[in-house]
């Protein structure tokens, strides 16, 4: 063996790799059924199963499903950022997909980029979905004008606050399977008491506090804002639907989940070797 | 391959003092690394030449993986000098990187894409990676290509997982324990395929229990236990097995015997002149490097 070889051709660029991680990443989730399931088509079963149960008349013309767009949406955002972060990283954290890859000269941001790329695919395929399904069944009215600037930012930004959270998430469980036993309650109960699935003035008062804490409420409130007339305003806690806060919110949680993230991050399992 | 340059002593050990050996593919000096109170690797010095297969032997518990994964970047370490192709792993960066293969226990996980997706995936990540096509005829595969992994068996999965480690055209490449549960077939198999990745210029750090495949496979061996490297040495020569007595055992007066001797022939010439014909259940034979390794491991007890 010569000793020093010479110089090898140059390592591939980011934008490459940021490439093949985004083609793996999104077919990872397109093929695998449960995940389709599990994310796609359970919010639209909650709609077509709530909307034809629940018969509220929330005044100023707005019906149950009509109401229940915001919600069903944030569920639908949760379940494309939050859990499937949090619940298939613990998966490739425990099964050595992430210890493989951390051994190869793939730049550790291009995994980041990858899931970025997959949450917004899925995301943007589980929006379209419920629209469909709310136009074709329920006859709901879709945003118009300058809301669908608002619809956009709320959930991209909302969006990204979740999956920064679901990273950091998924390095508090022990493997993918208790990782999916806690989230998926602990996101059903943000959900409930955020609003999602009856409407949030009907939540207690001192629920409501808590659930301010967390993005999922204000997610949900910056939703309403599109889909429902602004008289219903006056039902949010604070008389108005407050878009600015939800900025603020939202963007507070994406600042403290990348921070959470950089410092828990781990590319294989605690206690191994 | 055996190298007649090695600027190495007898058994190629470098001693405590010696400096790092920047040219070799892997050198440690005084390796320490703690997991509490316990030390799991206690001052290891070990060099191993480029192109060499090297076999790494010891139980579990000695430090084998601890010290593979302190080589390979993965877990820090709390004394010692440790240079893998010239570089100090804990500060190697993405070339670095690119020049070493890895081939873990644990497999690379369960993933949706086939075969051949996840091999070019890999393959993208290199400077100057193997056409994927190639890698997978290399390792038997070309025919589950299309194939998911969770579809391949046992031995398959474990090709699959070399093909990915090697797709990247390592000069360095880590083998842990890559034949556990294999039929002996696929042991057989999997052996010509390490040593076709010898004749293409591949160095080799591989960790196994089984002492017939570092037999079969390796130019030096090394023995790790209590977190030191208890001997260094071809595998003909481990534990004095080259200069051991021999063993010769027969049947006389219905009774089984045994006896050992530095002169196993002339022993069984006098032998011989006792028995009228055949030496009743006559056998010579020499400890095996399980013998040598277990006397090793098991330490003064």
């Amino acid at each position: 063996m010569t000793v020093g070889a010479p110089e090898r051709t140059t390592l591939p660029s980011l934008g490459r790799v940021y490439r093949t991680r985004a083609g793996v990443e999104v077919k990872e989730f397109f093929r695998q059924r449960e995940s389709v399931v599990f994310t796609l088509v359970f919010p639209v079963v909650l709609l077509l199963a709530l909307g034809a149960v629940l018969d509220y008349d929330l005044g100023a013309g707005v019906d149950f499903p009509q109401y229940f767009m915001a919600g069903v949406i944030t569920a639908g955002v949760v379940g494309s950022s939050l859990q499937n972060m949090a619940i298939h990283i613990a998966g490739e954290r425990s099964d050595g997909t992430l210890k493989s890859l951390a051994g190869t000269p793939m730049p550790k941001s291009a995994y980041f980029v990858g899931k970025v790329v997959q949450v917004l695919a899925v995301t943007a395929a589980t929006v379209a979905l419920l629209l469909l399904v709310g136009v074709a069944v329920y006859g709901i009215d879709l945003p118009s004008g300058t809301d669908w600037l608002t619809f956009a930012w709320v959930t991209v930004l909302g969006a990204a606050a979740c999956t920064l959270l679901g990273i950091a998430v998924s390095s508090l469980a022990r493997n993918g399977r208790s990782a999916s036993a806690t989230v998926t309650p602990l996101a059903l109960v943000l959900e409930f008491v955020s609003g999602v699935f009856l409407p949030f003035d009907q939540v207690p008062g001192w629920l409501q506090d808590l659930a301010s804490v967390f993005p999922v409420t204000w997610l949900a409130q910056g939703l309403r804002s599109v889909f429902l007339p602004d008289a219903l305003a006056a039902s949010e806690p604070a008389g108005s639907w407050e878009l600015g806060r939800v900025a603020l919110v939202l963007g507070a949680w994406c600042v403290a989940g990348l921070v959470l993230c950089v410092l828990t991050f781990r590319w294989q399992d605690r206690g191994t070797g | 391959m055996t190298s007649t340059s090695a600027p190495v002593v007898a058994d190629g050990r470098p001693q405590p003092g010696d400096p790092v050996d920047p040219d070799a593919a892997i050198s440690v000096r005084g390796l320490v690394k703690r997991y509490g109170d316990r030390a799991a690797v206690d001052g290891l010095d070990l060099d191993i030449r480029r192109g060499e297969i090297f076999a790494l032997l010891g139980p579990n518990g000695a430090g084998k993986t601890t010290t593979v994964e302190v080589l390979e970047g993965y877990r820090s370490r709390d004394g010692g000098e440790v240079r893998v192709l010239g570089v100090d792993p804990a500060r190697g960066g993405r070339r670095w990187r690119a020049d070493l293969g890895i081939v873990l226990q644990s497999g690379g996980g369960d993933s949706q894409l086939s075969v051949r997706e996840q091999l070019q995936a890999r393959a993208s990540y290199y400077a100057d990676p193997r056409d994927p096509a190639e890698v997978l005829e290399l390792v038997g595969l070309t025919g589950q290509a299309g194939a998911r992994g969770r579809a391949l068996s046992g031995g398959q999965r474990r090709r699959f997982d070399v093909a990915l480690g090697i797709v990247g055209r390592p000069r360095l490449l880590f083998l842990d324990e890559p034949t556990t549960g294999f039929d002996p077939e696929a042991r057989r198999q999997f052996w010509a395929l390490v040593r076709s990745l010898r004749d293409l210029g591949t160095t080799m750090l591989l960790t196994t229990h089984y002492l017939d495949e570092a037999e079969a496979l390796a130019d030096r061996v090394g023995v790790l236990a209590h977190g030191r490297l208890a001997e260094v040495a071809v595998p003909s020569a481990l534990g004095g097995r080259g200069t051991a007595p021999a063993v010769v055992s027969w049947t006389e007066d219905g009774v089984r015997r045994t006896a050992e001797t530095a002169t196993p022939t002339a022993f069984v010439r006098d032998l011989a002149a006792r028995f009228p014909g055949e030496v009743p259940d006559l056998a010579v034979s020499r400890p095996t490097l399980e013998d040598v390794y277990l006397k090793m491991i098991g330490g003064p007890s």
